[in-house]
């Protein structure tokens, strides 16, 4: 398993042609206690880029990209009730939706986990 | 001018202490010429206060109160008994004179205000929740029709064909612009209202029906059957009331299986006020609250533990969300909220029901005077507290010639149906606790005499 | 002879010491708590004296009946006018002291106004009387109307929409019909980011795709950038002037006439028209729709979030596409309502339609015309002038201890924009905000405008005394000082109000928006 990352702080961690897709702990940080999130629906397309999610803070609604195309394939019920997860467990129990790639080659265009550290500690 | 504290030393200290040597060069931003160089011409200037009310006073004048007239208007605002204290509460400087509660620390007054108002208004229609109002029931109506798009992700409405023609009017204004489809139809002057046709208008395309309840002509539609109807085709029922007090009597729609209800909650607490300021009324299910408009008021506690209230689910809202807000709706209607609210406190669930009752009293013995005149038909067989009758003219010439007797005496649906010819002849009168025997004897003999 | 001061406290009496105890009741002193007012009473009582109805429900009313009266209480007029009294006290409001909420424009409510409100004569007047019987409200509408075109400079005005945003939304659905009617599509709207947030709302509601046009370093639109987006895609845009950081929008009519000649339109949103009432007319600056907020610029009562008014006066080109009802004075002297029936007969066959039931709100518009009789033309250019003296007022006696980021590029408008720049670490405009409330002010707009960090914008309006205005600078400094020295004790604040911090995450989480008996 893989875990990629975008400039979008969303974290994507690939086994063969599944993935699951979170956002990153630093995206957490910076959004401030979670209060909701809204998930696609299981069977929904989206291309790379496209809004995927919306994670709520109380003062701020982030959309979530989608980091390379797919189509989902589970959300995280456990977020309905705790989304305070985001917060506690970002890149773990956390996570937003799981989605098959629709070309892995998309994948190319991501951070590892090295470059996006290093990305984060410029910002 | 009594309403500026500053005076002219004030005005000369100041501007030496910003380092300006006049007031217009505060305004050097104004591109020269656009600047006038004095007051707009061809408007008077300031006035008194004694002068200024005698004008007011004047064209208040011109007007025949509804309190001086035997009166029976309805057709989405209604006339009820307003209690002094209502009033008075209101004009309380610190509900007046306050800001939407964005500071909570010090707006807790009117965040439990809308706190009691939203369990009201929910406990009043049957829902899970409402939100803390909207600008009125027009509005409220067409909000509830695109919270239902979202939802459903369809993009279509069945309106009956007993929903005020004016909320109509409002929705197709907006629709018009939003691309959704309204499939609306004019009412027919029988007993009751075609549930069967509005049921056969329902596709699996649906997002919403929308019904009132009361329907415009004071008939009252079977909500449980269309609700089952909108379930089999995954599409909500919105349920509207122009009439609260009429939920005194007749069971409150989300009992009845409706998914939204909103309503004008004008006739309790309000007033007449030739249309506005009104007040929106919205409940719905709690599974749908991120989908609601509005503001809504959330119950929470201080850093000391100590039970507060909030605005909450703000994300929902334009000031966050921006275009992608649910609703572009900013100010909501708090003191007419307030005013609903503190009549409601004073009525409560058994005095609603007297008073709907008291309404239901005077509208029976109103139609069944009016039914008495020859030529003249009362079209309802059940209602609350108002009706519709088929008078043997066009009714917007008798509702004139009424007025003319000193009777205000009904709605024509020539008013609200232009071109309808065969609604023309048809009169809204509705009742309400403030109708006397007197009243009914007056609007019997005017509209005699206007017949004849 | 009893002493008079015999229960006072006098000078040979030490000290009261040590910190006050806690009281049975939670309430302490005049800080009084209170109940909902489903705690205070359980449903069954009524507190209005009603008759008891005589003769039967109608049988054919039988199977709609509601199964129990809604579970409501009714409480007798002493306790409920205790409970109202009671809650109003943990309000802060105008008629307590400044109220210095950057564009939302707090100012006096003239009690006048009230009492002309309250008139039978426009209180009790049903909207659906036959006209024969309504023509002072007519007349009020019409005289109102007058003015607010004359004012503006403009063609004619929209009298209905019932709030701000609601007048936006009037503005923008004028200019889709006008596109409409000149067969073109543009699907864009250009809206700076500056903006109130109801402007995108409103246009994307309309239908619009929305493009956010940047600022300049001198916090105005950015002229070419804006020019350069301009093309036969582009609807319009909608710029508020004075702009959200209380600037004068210079380069307005250059841009009016770059967006005209592009095929555009502008809509100017009038919330801060308050500012130059009296001195600009927007019409001579290009503009083709603005919506005016009674509550604000004239001043009707905000009643804790409404209701508002928002009347939209209209160009020559988008007059003909506004929305019905409207008033029209006949020859005869009379005034007619013109409605569905009679638009096209009267001249206005394009119009789009209702906004709402009825015509607008009536109640608004007698506080408005009352406030403006007694203001007339001169008072009201006072008004803005007043109002600018005020602002620049605290610019210049702030900026010293608060940054103001647009303060060297010469005056503001109405409002003083500052930011949280130079406060000590882990302070934020937030800290601020909540010490200004322990100061006994309500505090000013904060985090709007977004496109400078922090945002504090202030706005005196010309309601404030130069006394008043020099104790609530002397506040605003003492608490920028405790936030740039780091003072933990801001980090609590308030202190002295009703309630500390509230817990907006929890409410947000698990929302309780109903109360529930408990189980």
């Amino acid at each position: 398993m893989t875990r990629y990352f975008t400039k979008d702080h969303e974290w994507i961690e690939v086994d063969g042609g599944n993935a699951t897709v979170g956002i990153t702990d630093y995206a957490q940080s910076q959004l401030g206690d979670i209060t909701y999130v809204d998930l696609p629906a299981a069977g929904a397309s989206f291309g790379a880029g496209d809004t995927a999610a919306v994670v709520d803070s109380v003062k701020a609604a982030s959309d979530i990209y989608c980091p390379v195309g797919g189509t989902v394939t589970e959300t995280n019920g456990a977020l309905e009730g705790e989304p305070e997860l985001v917060n506690t467990q970002a890149e773990s129990g956390g996570w937003l939706f799981r989605m098959t790639l629709a070309d892995a080659g998309q994948l190319g265009a991501l951070m590892d986990q090295a470059a996006y550290e290093a990305y984060v500690k410029e910002l | 001018m009594r309403y500026l504290p500053l005076s002219e030393a004030d005005r000369a200290a100041m501007l030496a202490r910003i380092g300006a040597t006049g007031i217009d060069d505060l305004f050097a931003d104004v591109p020269k010429g656009l600047l006038l160089d004095g007051p707009v011409k061809g408007l008077p200037n300031h006035a008194s206060e004694m002068a200024v009310e005698r004008h007011m006073a004047a064209l208040a004048g011109q007007n025949l109160a509804a309190g001086s007239a035997p009166f029976f208007l309805g057709a989405g605002a209604y006339r009820h008994h307003v209690p002094a204290s209502v009033d008075h509460l209101i004009q309380r400087g610190e509900f007046l004179t306050a800001y939407t509660p964005y500071q909570p620390e010090i707006a807790q007054g009117t965040l439990q205000v809308l706190f009691e108002f939203q369990t009201q208004v929910a406990r009043l229609f049957g829902t899970d929740l409402a939100n803390a109002s909207m600008y009125d029931g027009s509005t409220a109506c067409w909000e509830a029709i695109a919270m239902a798009t979202r939802v459903t992700k369809r993009s279509r409405a069945v309106l009956s064909a007993g929903l005020h023609p004016h909320y109509v009017a409002t929705a197709q204004t907006m629709a018009r612009f939003t691309g959704d489809t309204l499939v609306a139809a004019t009412p027919q002057l029988v007993a009751e209202a075609d549930d069967a046709a509005l049921i056969a208008a329902i596709d699996g395309e649906t997002a919403c029906v929308v019904v009132q309840y009361p329907d415009v002509l004071g008939r009252i539609p079977d909500l449980a059957r269309i609700a089952a109807a909108a379930q089999a085709q995954g599409a909500l029922l919105v349920a509207v009331v122009t009439e609260p007090v009429a939920l005194g009597l007749i069971e409150a729609p989300g009992k009845l299986g409706a998914d939204i209800v909103v309503g004008e909650g004008q006739a309790l607490g309000v007033g007449l006020q030739f249309g506005g300021p009104y007040l929106g009324l919205f409940g719905t299910r709690e599974k749908y609250v991120r989908q609601m408009p509005g503001r809504l008021c959330g119950e929470t506690v201080d850093a000391e533990g100590r039970r507060g209230y909030v605005l909450t689910l703000s994300t929902r809202e334009q000031h966050i969300r921006r275009e992608k807000a649910t609703s572009n709706i900013c100010t909501n209607a708090g003191l007419c909220a307030l005013a609903f609210s503190i009549h409601m406190s004073l009525l409560g669930g058994a005095g609603l029901e007297r008073l709907a009752q008291l309404s239901h009293q005077r509208a029976r013995e109103t139609a069944a005077a009016l039914g008495a005149i020859p030529g003249v038909r009362v079209l309802n067989d059940a209602f609350v507290n108002e009706f519709a009758v088929v008078l043997p003219k066009d009714a917007r010439t008798v509702v004139r010639d009424l007025a003319d007797c000193g009777v205000l005496g009904g709605v024509s649906l020539g008013r609200l149906y232009p071109g309808a010819t065969g609604l023309a002849n048809g009169l809204l009168v509705a009742t309400s606790e403030l109708n006397t025997d007197e009243d009914i004897a007056a609007l019997v003999a005017a509209l005699k005499e206007v017949l004849a | 002879m009893s002493a008079p001061n015999a229960a006072g406290w006098r000078p040979e009496m030490s000290a009261a010491e040590g910190a006050a105890p806690p009281t049975s009741s939670g309430d302490r002193g005049l800080m009084l708590e209170e109940k909902l007012i489903f705690e205070l009473a359980a449903p069954g009582g009524c507190g209005v004296d009603l008759d008891q109805p005589q003769g039967e429900v109608s049988p054919a009313l039988g199977r709609f009946r509601r199964a129990e009266p809604a579970a409501l209480p009714g409480l007798s007029e002493p306790e409920v006018v205790r409970h109202y009294t009671r809650l109003s006290r943990q309000n802060y409001a105008i008629d307590l002291g400044p109220f210095p909420l950057g564009s939302c424009t707090m100012k006096h409510n003239p009690r006048l106004n009230e009492r002309v409100a309250r008139l039978p004569g426009f209180a009790d007047v049903h909207p659906l009387q036959p006209v024969q019987t309504v023509q002072g409200a007519l007349a009020v509408i019409n005289e109102l109307a007058h003015w607010l075109i004359t004012l503006t400079g403009m063609h004619g005005v929209a009298m209905s929409p019932k709030a701000g945003a609601h007048g936006e939304l009037c503005g923008v659905l004028c200019i889709k019909a006008a596109l409409e009617a000149r067969g073109e599509h543009r699907p864009v709207m250009l809206v700076p980011e500056s903006a109130h947030g109801t402007n995108p709302a409103t246009a994307a509601f309309a239908g619009f795709a929305i493009e956010s046009i940047p600022a300049g370093p001198d916090g105005r639109i950015d002229l070419a950038a804006l020019k350069g987006r301009l093309g036969p895609d582009v609807a319009g845009v909608m710029i508020t002037n004075p702009n959200t950081c209380g600037l004068f929008e210079r380069d307005l009519k250059t841009i009016a006439d770059a967006v005209h000649a592009a095929g555009g339109y502008v809509y100017c949103d009038g919330a801060n028209f308050n500012a130059i009432v009296g001195k600009v007319r927007p019409g001579d600056l290009g503009v083709d729709a603005m919506h005016i907020n009674l509550h604000k610029t004239f001043s009707t009562p905000h009643g804790g979030g409404g209701p508002g008014s928002g009347p939209v006066v209209l160009s020559e080109a988008l007059s003909p596409f506004g929305p019905l009802p409207f008033t029209a004075r006949q020859a005869d002297g009379s005034i007619r309502l013109i409605e569905e029936a009679d638009a096209a007969a009267a001249g206005h066959p394009h119009g789009f339609g209702r906004m709402a039931a009825f015509h607008g709100q009536m109640g608004m518009f007698t506080r408005a015309l009352t406030y403006i009789l007694s203001h007339g033309a001169d008072g009201l250019r006072q008004v803005a002038e007043d109002a600018v003296l005020n602002a620049n007022y605290v610019l210049r006696s702030l900026d010293d201890v608060l940054e103001a980021p647009y303060g060297h590029a010469g005056p503001c408008m109405h409002e003083a924009l500052f930011t949280d720049h130079g406060m000590a670490e882990g302070f934020t405009t937030l800290d601020v905000a909540k010490g200004l409330i322990d100061e006994g002010f309500h505090p000013m707009t904060v985090y709007f405008p977004l496109v400078v960090h922090g945002a504090m914008l202030v706005e005196p309006t010309e309601c404030e005394s130069k006394d008043g205005l020099d104790r609530f600078i002397g506040s605003l400094r003492a608490v920028a000082e405790r936030a740039k020295a780091g003072d933990p004790s801001l980090k609590a604040a308030p202190h002295h109000a009703p309630r500390r911090r509230l817990d907006e995450t929890a409410a947000a989480r698990k929302p309780v928006l109903v109360w529930r008996d408990p189980a």
